[in-house]
C-alpha cells in the first residue's frame, strides 16, 4: 500500500526512528510517513508504528540485547528510535525489578509462580517513563522545542523529568483535583503544570483542541501528536518480563487499563518476541484490571460487547480514571482472543490489595497496582485465573504517589510515652 | 438553529483548511447534513458505512459527549459549539 502525506503536517521521509519505516492505521491498514500524527485521515482510525524488524538469527539479536544497557534502551532495535539513542540525554527508564513474589503466591494459593512487575523503580516511579522516553526521541526528530501531555499526575512527572533532561520546555495539563503527591512530583521539574476544572477526559479533550489551534504550534504532546511512537514504550514491558523470565512468555499477565493502551501494547510486544524466534510460541492469557467507579472496558467485556460506552468516573484510582478509553475496543478482543478477562473492584478492594502486596512482599504500590492485584485475586477466587500457571502482575507506581488511599487505615500502631512500662502496658513486646 | 463547529487538522482539507465554520440543525444528524452540503465529502469521514459516528469520532455540543446525549439525536442548540476530535488521544 502507498504511503500517504498529510497536507499541513510535518510529515518527514527522512527522520530517523530507527527501525521504524511508516505510520498504519490499525482499523483500515493505510499507511503514512512517519510525522506527528495519531489519526488516520481516512477512518480516524489510531495509527501505529510500522516497523523493518532485525533479521537474522535469534540467538544473535538475544546476545545484542543481553549486552546493552540496563535500561529500555537495550531494546532500542524493536523501537522507534535513532540507534545511538543511549548516548543522548533521557531519562533511561526500565529493566525495572521482576520479584518472584512467593509471600504472596502463599496468600493467594498460586502455586506456579507468581511475580510482581515492580515499575515504581522507573526513574519518576511509575511506568509512564518508559512511553515519554520513546516520545522525547520523536519530539527531538520533529523539531518540537514544547513537551505537553493530557495526564493523570504520573504522565505529568514523567513529561517534567524528561524534557527537564532532554532540555525542552514542558506545558502539561492536569484535572485540578489531583492528589497532591502527584501534583508535587509534576510541578518539582520546572515546567509548567497547568490545572484543569474538569475530569480527565476533560482534559484530554482540551489537549486534543489545542493541538489543532496556532497555540499548540510547535508543541509535542506525547500522549495526542506522538502517541503511535510513545505508547511503543510499553511493549519494553513485554520484552523485559520475558527477559526476566528467562526468554519465556508468561501463561498469565494481569494488566490495569486506564485507555488501555498499555495493554495492548504488552501483547504486541510478545507476539514480536515470537515473530523474532526470541521466545517460544505459546498460548498466555492477557487479564485487564479496572476500578468499579470507572470501569468501561469490564463492563463491556462482561456484556458481550464489542465497543466500550463511556463512564464518568468515580474512583480513587485516578491514573486509571479514563471514562472515554481509547483503546478500549482493542483491549476487548486481545483479552477475548488469549482466552482472558477483564474484570473490576471496588476501592474498598483496591486499598485491601495495596496493602496486601505491601505486607506479603514489601512493594508499596499506587492504587493502579491496587487495582490490578484486587483483580488479580478476584479472578483466582472465581477460578479464572489458573493458580497453578505462570502469572505476572503489574504495579505500575509508587504508592507514594497515593498516600490518600492509605493513610487512614495506615497510621501508628500506639503513640507511648517513651518508657518501657508503657511499651510493655501497650502489649507490643512479642509476636 | 446556527452552530460553530470546530473541525480537526485531519478533516480542514475539506473546509479549505478553516478550523471553524458554521453550520444549520436542530441535532447533530442535522448539523452533519449542513457540513456535507457546504463542505462534500465531511460525512463520510465523520460517519461509518451504517450512518454511525466512527467509533474513533468524539462529538461534543458544548461540554457534553453526544455519546451521553442520544449521539446523532443529540440536541444542538442555537449558538451552540461543537468540536468533532479524534478519540485516540490521551492515556496510555
Amino acid at each position: 500500500m502507498a504511503v500517504q502525506t498529510i497536507a499541513g503536517n510535518a510529515t518527514t521521509a527522512s527522520v530517523d526512528l530507527g527501525p521504524a519505516v511508516a505510520l498504519s492505521c490499525r482499523e483500515c491498514g493505510e499507511r503514512f510517513e512517519l510525522g506527528p500524527l495519531f489519526a488516520c485521515a481516512s477512518c480516524f482510525g489510531p495509527l501505529e508504528v510500522a516497523y523493518d524488524l532485525p533479521t537474522g538469527a535469534p540467538e544473535e539479536l538475544r546476545k545484542r540485547i543481553e549486552a546493552g544497557p540496563n535500561n529500555i534502551w537495550r531494546y532500542a532495535p524493536l523501537l522507534p528510535v535513532p540507534a545511538d539513542v543511549a548516548e543522548k540525554p533521557n531519562i533511561n527508564p526500565g529493566f525495572t525489578k521482576l520479584v518472584k513474589a512467593d509471600n504472596l503466591a502463599r496468600e493467594l494459593g498460586v502455586t506456579g509462580g507468581l511475580y510482581v512487575k515492580d515499575d515504581s523503580g522507573n526513574p519518576t516511579h511509575s511506568f509512564k517513563d518508559r512511553v515519554v522516553a520513546i516520545a522525547v526521541e520523536a519530539a527531538r526528530a520533529f523539531g518540537f522545542t514544547t513537551l505537553s501531555c493530557s495526564s493523570t499526575g504520573n504522565l505529568a512527572g514523567a513529561v517534567g523529568a524528561a524534557a527537564a533532561r532532554a532540555g525542552l520546555r514542558s506545558c502539561v495539563f492536569i484535572p485540578h483535583d489531583l492528589e497532591q503527591g502527584k501534583v508535587v512530583m509534576a510541578a518539582v521539574y520546572g515546567g509548567e503544570l497547568v490545572g484543569i476544572e474538569g475530569n480527565y477526559d476533560d482534559v484530554n479533550r482540551f489537549c486534543s483542541e489545542l493541538i489543532g489551534d496556532p497555540l499548540g504550534e510547535g508543541w509535542g504532546f506525547v500522549n495526542v501528536n506522538l502517541r503511535p511512537y510513545y505508547g511503543e514504550g510499553s511493549k519494553t514491558l513485554a520484552y523485559e518480563i520475558c527477559e526476566q523470565l528467562g526468554w519465556r512468555l508468561p501463561d498469565q499477565i494481569v494488566i490495569p487499563i486506564a485507555s488501555g493502551s498499555q495493554l495492548t501494547k504488552i501483547d504486541k510486544g510478545f507476539q514480536e518476541l515470537i515473530k523474532l524466534g526470541l521466545v517460544e510460541d505459546k498460548p498466555y492469557k492477557i487479564f485487564g484490571a479496572q476500578a468499579e467507579g470507572c470501569s468501561p472496558v469490564s463492563a463491556a467485556f462482561k456484556a458481550g460487547h464489542d465497543v466500550v460506552r463511556p463512564q464518568k468516573p468515580n474512583t480513587i484510582a485516578k491514573s486509571l480514571a479514563i471514562g472515554n478509553p481509547a483503546d478500549g475496543p482493542y483491549v476487548l478482543d486481545i483479552a477475548r482472543r488469549t482466552g482472558g478477562a477483564v474484570e473490576d473492584v471496588n476501592d474498598e478492594q483496591v486499598v485491601d490489595a495495596i496493602k496486601l502486596l505491601a505486607r506479603t512482599e514489601g512493594i508499596f504500590g499506587e492504587t493502579a497496582g491496587g487495582v490490578t492485584l484486587g483483580v488479580t485475586r478476584k479472578l483466582i477466587e472465581a477460578g479464572v485465573i489458573d493458580p497453578a500457571l505462570t502469572t505476572v502482575v503489574l504495579n505500575t507506581g509508587d504508592g507514594l504517589k497515593t498516600l490518600d488511599a492509605v493513610s487512614a487505615t495506615s497510621q501508628a500502631t500506639a503513640t507511648i510515652k517513651p518508657s518501657l512500662d508503657a511499651f510493655r502496658a501497650a502489649g507490643l513486646a512479642s509476636a | 438553529m446556527s452552530v460553530k463547529v470546530r473541525i480537526p487538522t485531519i478533516l480542514r482539507t475539506y473546509t479549505g483548511g478553516q478550523a471553524e465554520v458554521t453550520a444549520e440543525g436542530a441535532k447533530l444528524s442535522e448539523v452533519i447534513d449542513s457540513l456535507e452540503k457546504d463542505h462534500p465529502g465531511i460525512a463520510a469521514r465523520v460517519l461509518d458505512d451504517q450512518g454511525k459516528l466512527r467509533r474513533f469520532v468524539n462529538v461534543y455540543v458544548n461540554d457534553d459527549d453526544v455519546r451521553f446525549e442520544g449521539g446523532l439525536d443529540a440536541a444542538t442548540p442555537d449558538g451552540a459549539g461543537i468540536s468533532i476530535i479524534p478519540a485516540v488521544a490521551g492515556g496510555c
